[in-house]
């Protein structure tokens, strides 16, 4: 199990409105924060377009010049680019065969899974050391007074 | 000197340096520069043929070398040169 992710309230809200927003597409952006021995907290979410050509229902895609933008913010603002969000339309927040043969190392993947209604729950995950598969990191949005989800997901948090 | 950015998922070979800066005439000797200064990078940036790995793509400023002289585009001094990972994926079946 990977070190805990934890989101300031206000960027995991920028994260469920974007996978609302694109509903039934696929949603995407970048997260940044700060990692300490205790986790990683992410206090901003960056939405960027989908770039997938084609069905966007079931795919994303991110341009070189929006990650060029993304770690060029990470930079000034003195934050880490600790991860990659998108959206599972109408699917579950596990990581798919195409999403682990492009993952990198070290990032952070969180997957919203998104209905009509909305976000139903969210989970992380992280490349594990030998390349070969996903890690669950757990996940808690710091609201005041919020409970913690034993399961390590958030539901309509 | 032109400073290379590191991306956030390579600087584990890098000791966690964010940039890099060497003196070379061309993208490909700064890359050259970074691989031999940090071993471990070695097979996340070029192929065994010592291409650049498909999934890789470096900037110059705001260009795709591969829209200029590719790895033989030259570098002037304070040039900005940024290695950057494709990102995408998607769930796996048609919904």
């Amino acid at each position: 199990m990977k070190a805990r992710l934890n989101f300031e309230p206000a960027a995991w809200d920028v994260v469920r409105a974007d996978a609302e927003r694109a509903f039934p597409n696929e949603c995407c952006g970048f997260l940044f924060g700060l990692e300490d021995a205790q986790g990683r907290h992410l206090t901003e979410a960056l939405p960027v377009d989908n770039a997938q050509t084609g069905d966007q229902r079931r795919r994303f895609a991110i341009t070189e010049r929006d990650y060029l933008r993304a770690e060029r913010h990470a930079l000034a603002s003195g934050l880490q680019l600790l991860g990659i969000y998108h959206s599972h339309p109408r699917h579950p927040a596990v990581p798919s065969i195409h999403d682990l043969r492009v993952a990198l190392p070290y990032f952070s993947y969180l997957i919203a899974s998104v209905y009509p209604e909305g976000v139903h729950h969210a989970r992380s995950w992280q490349l594990s050391d030998s390349g070969r598969f996903f890690e669950e990191e757990p996940l808690f949005v710091q609201r005041e007074g919020a409970a913690v989800s034993p399961r390590l997901s958030i539901t309509n948090p | 000197m032109a400073q290379l950015i590191i991306p956030t998922p390579l600087r584990k070979f890098t000791a966690g340096a964010a940039t890099f800066t060497a003196d070379a005439p061309h993208v490909g000797g700064v890359l050259n520069a970074l691989a031999e200064a940090h071993p471990g990078l070695q097979p996340h940036l070029f192929d065994a043929d010592g291409s650049l790995r498909h999934f890789i793509r470096v900037y110059v400023g705001d260009e795709d070398i591969e829209a200029l002289d590719g790895v033989n585009t030259p570098v002037a001094a304070g040039t900005d040169i940024s290695i950057i990972p494709a990102i995408a994926g998607g769930i796996s079946h048609r919904p």
